[in-house]
């Protein structure tokens, strides 16, 4: 019984490229692709401005500033006496990354807790289902004065203005959590299962032995979507509770300038692409680091 | 063997199992005794009721009427006993644990230390002969290999039976001849009872101390074949007069049971010998 010559681990890659070449690689594609984004931009305005055409609507500085613009405007104070714009939007960057990172934790094990709960029982899951669904057809913006007034006023003082909007993100976030843990966790191999049933294990040991791992990839791709729809939601949950330290009070704020110097709300949506995209990173890091999976399955 | 061996690893009386979507009757009015220390292969074409048989003894559905008792126990108390361990067509490996980890799951379930279950997956992975293995995940073995993997895991918190249904069916034929002699091993190390399911006649014949040759529409026991060929079996038991005689004699037996088969069937049938 020698079929050792199959075994050893199944290897895709290209051959002659170590893991850092590759990486390298990855990085000068994405930068590439940015490149190209900032290039097609330009020749966007270009032709247009060049040509004369108005559809789908007049391209002038205030509807695609320069890209030159926006990078200068980081350099430069958007108000007299204050400091570089890259420096004011990163703080607030930190503060709407923090609240986004709170949402995503309660919207994360809310979610999960919630998928486990209505895996376990046909019952709630006719009763509950419609309900978390209908929730996500309310809009943001819609629920979160209500949010800021119900909460605010229960939280302590270090807790005060962005714990509120950290709950306004997780309502954004518990909704792909659920669904795609209550899917993960019920596609669990029903022969597994049954083995489990053989070796007489109980509904707990089934649940973190066998459906909770199978779970991970579907829980996973639903962190990514949660990682993104947080910073979003702590973004919208900003505005209607006047906080001015985070990107949403700095969007509004740049919204009402926007036709004088439009980049300044460009600059804004780049810091806030950015965090969403760190974010998402995140989550693809972690999910690497706990995954184990055949290479052919991992994303 | 009598049936008043009071010993019987299984003991099956009457047993019927009707399905009541579709009014399908799989199992008529079985009777069938293990005793310990048996292997005994189910045989018979598809729809016959031979992996139901071995579900009813597993508990994993119920008979309809009739009784079944393991270890002298209903199939219920059996399981939660630990008293059988189970291998399936496809090993069911947990892709996330390796090979030693896969192993040790009964362990963990019947909540054995840690000291315990890495001795006794150490025992079973030299039993398999996968000790080289033991950090690889399953996804970085052959099937074969896989496959030992499940017996190994299955007879872990060594089960007074092992049920196994068709374990080798989705290998190659060199395989799935080197895991029989495996197995057979297996089989003497141990001491366990082994219920087996194949479509394989030669499979059934090498392996078994007694061969079950089963006709569908209901389920039925057709009859049972003693295999009287001496253990150790070996690559030359294949080879020998007798056993060609007991091959045929199982074949016989399913093409008289089989004269009411559909032709897709009779096909399998054709396949799987």
């Amino acid at each position: 019984m020698t079929d050792a010559a199959v075994a050893g681990p199944v290897s895709r890659r290209r051959a002659g490229s170590t893991p850092v070449a590759r990486a390298l690689g990855r990085a000068a594609l994405v930068l590439a692709v940015v490149a190209a984004l900032l290039v097609l931009w330009e020749a966007y305005r270009w032709l247009w401005t060049t040509a004369g055409w108005t559809w789908p609507f007049a391209v002038n500085d205030t509807s695609m500033p320069h890209v030159w613009t926006i990078a200068r405007a980081f350099g430069q104070p958007a108000q007299v006496n204050q400091p570089a714009l890259v420096t004011v939007l990163f703080h607030k960057m930190l503060f709407t990354a923090k609240e986004a990172a709170a949402g995503f934790a309660i919207g994360g094990i809310v979610g999960f807790a919630l998928g486990v709960v209505l895996v376990h029982s046909r019952l709630l899951q006719r009763g509950f289902l419609p309900y978390i669904v209908g929730s996500q057809t309310i809009p943001i913006l819609a629920i979160a004065p209500m949010v800021v007034i119900w909460v605010n006023p229960k939280l302590p003082g270090s807790l005060q203005g962005w714990g509120s909007v950290a709950v306004i993100a997780a309502y954004l976030t518990f909704f792909p959590v659920t669904i795609n843990t209550l899917r993960g966790l019920q596609s669990a191999d029903p022969r597994a299962l049954e083995l489990m049933r053989t070796y007489a294990a109980s509904r707990w040991a089934v649940l973190w032995t066998l459906r909770v791992p199978s779970s991970l990839p579907y829980v996973f791709s639903a962190l990514r979507l949660a990682a993104t729809a947080s910073v979003v939601g702590a973004i919208i949950g900003e505005l209607p509770s006047g906080l001015q330290d985070g990107l949403g009070g700095a969007i509004i704020n740049f919204n009402q300038y926007y036709s004088i110097e439009p980049q300044e709300l460009w600059a804004t949506n780049v810091i806030a692409a950015a965090l969403g995209i760190a974010f998402f990173l995140l989550v693809v890091l972690a999910e690497r680091l706990v995954v184990r999976r055949p290479p052919e399955t991992v994303t | 063997m009598t049936a008043a061996d009071a010993r019987a690893v299984v003991r099956i009386e009457r047993m019927t199992k009707t399905f009541p979507q579709g009014h399908v009757t799989a199992l008529q009015d079985i009777d069938l005794e293990l005793a310990p220390r048996e292997f005994v292969s189910l045989i018979g074409p598809s729809g016959c009721g031979k992996s139901t048989l071995l579900r009813v003894v597993g508990d994993l559905i119920e008979p309809s009427s009739g009784s079944v008792t393991v270890n002298g126990k209903t199939p219920r108390a059996a399981r939660k006993d630990g008293d059988y361990g189970i291998v399936f067509q496809d090993a069911v490996l947990f892709d996330w644990r390796t090979v030693s980890r896969n192993i040790a799951v009964p362990l963990e379930m019947l909540g054995w230390d840690r000291v315990h279950r890495r001795r006794r997956v150490a025992e079973m992975l030299e039993l398999v002969e996968l000790d080289a293995f033991a950090d690889h995940y399953p996804w970085q073995l052959s099937g074969g290999m896989q496959q030992r993997v499940a017996i190994a895991r299955a007879l872990s918190f060594e089960p007074a039976l092992l049920l196994m249904d068709e374990p080798f069916g989705a290998l190659d034929e060199m395989t799935r001849e080197r895991l029989n002699l495996e197995l057979l091993s297996i089989w003497e190390k141990t001491g366990s009872t082994v219920v087996f399911v194949t479509h394989s006649i030669s499979e059934a014949v090498f392996l078994s101390t007694r061969v079950v040759v089963m006709s569908p529409r209901p389920g039925r026991i057709a009859g049972t074949i003693e295999i009287d060929l001496p253990y150790p079996r070996t690559v030359e038991t294949r080879e020998a007069p007798r056993f060609f005689e007991l091959v045929t004699t199982v074949r016989e037996l399913l093409r008289r049971r089989g004269e009411h088969l559909l032709p897709e069937e009779a096909q399998l049938l054709e396949a799987a010998e």
